[in-house]
């Protein structure tokens, strides 16, 4: 330990403290080793593993309508975007051809999808900086995505709705108006949390110039989704490589070239109005058709190597399959935004202080299944 | 975009990657086997000519685009750092985003698949490293080339044993440090814990 002798009355040293894995502002079972002097960290190691399923072991056992329910339990939070990585790949590897109906569900869910996941993520910043009041404000137009959800896929949080093929079941005929509805709330919403947060004076004095990453060391890192878009890298997927019923809809890429936690935080708030663009533009051309194709009950796909990229809530998640041609993948691994985020985090927290790592944290938007496939 | 020096869009297909990192690692061999066809220039023996220049690799990487939707390249260990140097260094190729890196247990042998892209002229590539060393399997370090390489090797490490040379923390990531075995393997054996059907 590094020992220095500050006036030569007073001895400053470096210790080691345990952040988690118990600890509510690691937003789950995160363990960091901090090296700490006073208040200034040294260094930020994380510990992780504590709920490892070993996802992509148990991959290797089933087929791949099976696998669709365990990439659920990754991000539980966009539940619905893991699914659809999974079933795109099966189909493009099968080339399936997909009704229009469903790339255009499919692509109005996971924009609510992403709204939900952001609404959480905005509460609990909130909570991470000592405003209790968003919390209860993010989830309760959670709430209303959350029921749109329940009255067409049957479940709230993970949803399987997607099957490789097209989806479980058809839309409620209450969808749509639900939808609509929920838009025009959440438009008159998203302005009051500016007014709440965003332009708080002690909010914006905790997030400006707090964990600044440039844009050289977010591609080093990996960075994707909101962090990687904070340090003005353009890499949304959904523009880069589109899929599903996006190349067919207008959406601006929400960057931001500042780099702090409070680029961040602003391209989280921009990317909730451009998704409630991307379902207004699709809602009321909800294609006639089917909302599946036949696939064979046992699915093979054919021998070589697939890989699929999706923009999930919290960046790019990708999806390698290396088939033999038999009904189990020989090898899958989910690529998974949430690892490449946390790498970044001892990067950008060095030097500052514990409460501002916490707020920095929240900016990543950690969800610790995902990292602990 | 303001920060970074502002690269032309610059989109290579696959074959002129492969020309391009092809010719980085010009194969000894190839050389000699030209000069030996080239001697007995003959009318008669042009159907042989055709099928030699085939049979030998100009380059000491593989390439083959069968089977996925990327360029794979396959190199020997020795040369995966200096590939990767070039790759991420090269103003053409420009890999600077390592999007996925994964370990494979290919049966007899243990690899490592780095899926890399270029953010500035959009093109991807996927690289391939093997060893048939079950026991004592290293590859060198990428993570001085991308930072996000050090938390995906160590994954690699924890799941399939492969060791990295010049790794600045290489230890476990997500198993205990009493863990035995590789369980991403495909000869793990965990009678209690697996369920296999």
């Amino acid at each position: 330990m590094e020992t220095t002798t500050v006036n030569n009355n007073f001895k400053s040293e470096e210790y080691f403290i345990n952040m988690g894995p118990q600890h509510p502002a690691t937003h789950g079972v995160l363990r960091l080793l901090l090296t700490i002097d006073g208040e200034i960290i040294k260094k930020v190691e994380p510990d992780l593993g504590y709920i490892h399923r070993s996802i992509e072991k148990m991959c290797e056992r089933d087929s791949y309508q099976q696998i669709v329910h365990l990439t659920d339990r990754m991000d539980y939070l966009s539940s619905h975007i893991n699914n659809e990585a999974v079933c795109l790949t099966v189909e493009n590897a099968l080339q399936l051809e997909i009704p229009d109906r469903v790339k255009v569900i499919r692509t109005i869910i996971g924009e609510l999808t992403r709204i939900a996941s952001h609404c959480l993520w905005w509460g609990v910043m909130g909570m991470d900086v000592g405003a209790l009041t968003t919390y209860f404000y993010g989830f309760r137009d959670r709430e209303m995505i959350n029921d749109i959800f329940e009255e067409t896929c049957g479940a709230r949080l993970t949803m399987n709705y997607n099957i490789p093929g097209g989806l479980m079941y058809d839309i409620h005929p209450n969808f749509v108006q639900r939808t609509k509805d929920f838009v025009k709330h959440f438009k008159t919403k998203i302005p009051e949390y500016d007014k709440l947060l965003t332009g708080n004076v002690i909010f914006q004095k905790r997030m400006k110039g707090v964990g600044i990453l440039t844009k050289e060391d977010a591609i080093s890192f990996g960075a994707s989704g909101p962090v990687g878009r904070g340090s003005g890298y353009s890499c949304d997927v959904r523009k880069h490589h589109p899929y599903s019923a996006l190349d067919k809809v207008t959406f601006n890429e929400a960057l931001k070239t500042e780099g702090d936690s409070l680029a961040r935080y602003e391209v989280r708030i921009m990317e909730m109005w451009e998704s409630l663009s991307i379902i207004e533009q699709l809602i009321d051309n909800i294609p006639e058709g089917d909302y599946k194709v036949a696939t064979n009950a046992v699915i093979k796909l054919p021998k070589g190597e697939y890989y699929q990229r999706v923009e999930a809530a919290r960046g790019e998640l990708g999806v390698y399959v290396i088939s033999t041609g038999t009904k189990n993948p020989y090898r899958l691994k989910f690529r998974s935004p949430g690892l490449s985020n946390l790498s970044l985090l001892n990067h950008i927290s060095v030097g500052g202080k514990i409460g501002d790592l916490v707020a920095t944290m929240a900016t990543l938007d950690i969800v610790v299944p995902d990292i602990d496939r | 975009m303001d920060s970074m020096k502002v690269y032309k869009l610059m989109t290579m297909t696959n074959e002129a990657l492969q020309n391009l990192i092809g010719g980085w690692f010009p194969n000894p061999e190839a050389d000699k086997v030209s000069e030996v066809v080239d001697v007995p220039e003959t009318e008669e023996g042009s159907e042989k000519e055709v099928k030699a220049p085939e049979l030998v690799n100009p380059s000491l990487l593989e390439f083959t685009e069968e089977g996925s939707q990327f360029l794979n390249i396959t190199v020997q260990p020795e040369q995966l750092h200096e590939l990767m140097s070039l790759l991420r260094e090269n103003s053409e190729t420009n890999f600077d985003y390592l999007f996925c890196l994964s370990g494979v247990d290919w049966g007899k042998e243990l690899g490592v698949v780095y899926h890399l892209e270029s953010t500035n002229h959009r093109h991807s590539i996927v690289v391939k490293v093997n060893t048939a060393d079950r026991e004592n399997p290293t590859f060198d370090t990428v993570c001085n080339i991308w930072e996000t390489a050090e938390f995906h090797e160590r994954e690699v490490f924890d799941f399939f044993g492969v060791k990295f040379n010049n790794h600045p923390n290489l230890k476990y990531l997500f198993l205990t440090e009493d863990w035995e075995g590789y369980p991403l393997r495909k000869d793990y054996v965990d009678e209690i814990n697996m369920v296999i059907k």
